[in-house]
């Protein structure tokens, strides 16, 4: 685990799958960054966890549900006015239709 | 058609919009054709540091679907994000059921071509739709954010599936394992139901099986089979031709009947899946599964042997009435209230489903009710109206009139009583000597003028078995010398 580095590459492909473009410079950082983060966190591997469970919760809380009620808040219009634009009570963004391509 | 020498393995993976009152993991109402943006408040919005609220009735729905298709249902589970960027899911994440389905190892089983089978259900998820968007021509999408949050199950169907034709066979009896359990309308063409496609076929004997490729915006049963044929032979095709299948995600163009490349496939990896930190585990009890189970409406298919076994009806008209949730709950519904089974099955299959295909209605959105064709078929059976007079009662029922009410409104009473029929007959048969001279000279037409003439002066509302009866009683009685 330890020899394990993050590449540039997975930082980039990371930010291209978050929408964020980066710099030359920036990806530097970030890698860096990156790969600090990931040691320190690797220092986790270390620690024997043979008979722990899997913990998914850190409170002690489990089957917190709400019943099947429904309950209209009325706030679209202070939500629309939010929106950086939008048309009747649709909110508009730049066009993301990513056209198909033939192969 | 299957293709020559090669062998197609299909897995179909069906998600069903849930009927619950409120969104998954927000109280804004589930409504199909609200105002754009409506039913949304700032959970569906994604609002920073607001947090998602499990619905209760989501998560037995999902277990409703997993007991209806025979799955495991896993006690202990989590929810997981599984994150993406899009404008219809404003929160970059979608709350789901990724290492902890609520079902596993179920089975669903189909009827093709006369044979019984079973199509493994692999796992069920619960899960949250997108919003919806609109591509605009002037360089803009619209978001409406309306069905953003609505809880999904995800079916995902075991590739047990052998031919595009035993794939709708999959999806119909899919549909109406599901429909029975009335969690969900099932309706693709509102988007309730979608299917997405796995294909890949391999020489016949081959071990290992071909490259996949995963197809989308199929939406009707029958373009998935149209577009699973076409992406058989297109395989086939390029395998002939010492080609290679890429793994990809294709559309079917329904202008062409034609798969499209859409996009090379994001591995699971590029979803970076994790537990919702914001939500806690779920223990399903013994107790809760129970109480779930006797919540959950009778299936079709028990259904079906209760009509024929119980109703004495045809095995085929037993598959008819169970087509729908909404004409089997009416079918039962009318028998209730002291219908014949018999008669109400006819009406339903004939009159009923006529009237709707004219009206292009649903059953359950029309003014017809079961008492009143229940009303109805009671007239028709103790007499009160001949099936002809019921023709007229039926048009009525159907814009909401009471039978009974209008039958007496109309004056549509059959006229059954001896007392009132004889002396009318007695009067006819005095005045027309020659057709009782014909009759007894073994002219039969005789028969047919003097019923016309009691039709006539009744204006059709005598009972004709009573009729026919008095008359032939008449005849005899007045044989000559």
């Amino acid at each position: 685990m330890a020899n394990e580095q993050i590449t540039r590459e997975e930082v980039e492909h990371v930010a291209n799958l978050a929408k964020l473009a980066l710099t030359d410079s920036e990806a530097d950082m970030f890698t860096d960054h990156l790969g600090k983060i990931f040691d320190v966190v690797t220092t986790l591997a270390e620690v024997d966890t043979e008979n722990v469970k899997p913990t998914y919760s850190v409170t002690e809380m489990h089957t917190v549900l709400r019943d099947d009620v429904a309950n209209n808040a009325h706030q679209s219009q202070e939500l629309l006015h939010n929106a950086p634009e939008h048309q009747d009570t649709l909110i508009k963004v730049p066009a993301i239709l990513d056209g198909g391509a033939k192969d | 058609m299957a293709v020559p020498n090669f062998e197609t393995t299909i897995g179909l993976e069906v998600h069903v919009e849930l009927k619950t009152n409120s969104k998954a993991m927000s109280p804004s109402p589930v409504q199909y054709g609200a105002q754009p943006n409506a039913n949304t408040n700032v959970i569906d919005w994604g609002y920073p540091g607001v947090l998602p609220q499990a619905n209760k009735g989501a998560l037995e729905f999902g277990m409703m679907a997993s007991l209806a298709l025979n799955a495991d249902i896993t006690r202990d589970l989590h929810w997981d994000r599984k994150n993406y960027f899009y404008p219809d899911n404003p929160k970059a994440y979608q709350i789901t059921q990724q290492q902890e389905p609520i079902g596993r190892n179920g089975w669903l089983e189909i009827e093709f071509e006369g044979q019984k089978k079973r199509v493994g259900i692999t796992e069920l998820h619960v899960e949250e739709d997108a919003g919806k968007n609109t591509h605009g021509t002037d360089g803009y999408s619209y978001v409406d954010l309306n069905r953003q949050g609505t809880p999904l199950i995800e079916i995902v169907g075991a590739p047990d599936i052998s031919s595009p034709d035993e794939a709708y066979a999959y999806l119909e009896a899919l549909r109406q394992a599901i429909q029975f359990t009335g969690i969900s309308d099932v309706k693709m063409q509102e988007g309730s139901m979608r299917v997405d496609a796995n294909i890949s076929i391999r020489p016949v004997g081959s071990k290992e099986y071909g490259t996949k490729v995963e197809l989308k915006n199929l939406n009707s049963f029958n373009y998935v089979r149209k577009a699973l044929a076409f992406e058989e032979n297109r395989h086939a095709k390029i395998y002939m031709s010492g080609g290679t299948i890429k793994q990809q995600t294709r559309r079917f163009d329904e202008a062409t009947g034609e798969t499209v490349l859409m996009r090379v496939k994001e591995t699971a990896d590029d979803y970076r899946y994790f537990p919702e930190p914001d939500l806690t585990p779920v223990h399903i009890t013994d107790d809760w599964v129970e109480e779930v189970r006797a919540k959950l409406p009778e299936a079709a298919s028990v259904r079906k042997a209760r009509y024929v076994d119980e109703l004495g009806l045809e095995v085929y008209d037993s598959e008819v009435l169970t087509q729908t949730l909404a004409m089997s709950d009416f079918f039962d519904e009318t028998v209730a209230q002291g219908a014949d089974p018999k008669r109400a099955a006819n009406y339903l299959m004939g009159d009923v489903n006529a009237f709707l295909n004219e009206q292009q209605a649903d059953l359950e959105n029309t003014p017809l009710t079961p008492a009143h064709l229940a009303d109805m078929i009671k007239l028709i059976d103790d007499g009160t109206i001949s099936t002809k007079m019921a023709k007229k009662v039926f048009k009525a029922i159907t814009k909401g009139e009471d039978p009974v009410e209008f039958v007496e409104k109309n004056g549509l009473k059959q006229l059954s009583d001896p007392a009132v029929l004889t002396p009318m007959i007695d009067e006819i048969l005095d005045n027309n000597e020659q057709s009782i001279i014909d009759f007894h000279n073994g002219k039969d037409r005789a028969v047919g003028f003097l019923v016309g003439q009691i039709m006539k002066q009744t204006k059709g509302s005598a009972n004709p078995a009573v009729v026919n009866k008095l008359l032939m009683a008449g005849l005899q009685a007045r044989k000559p010398e």
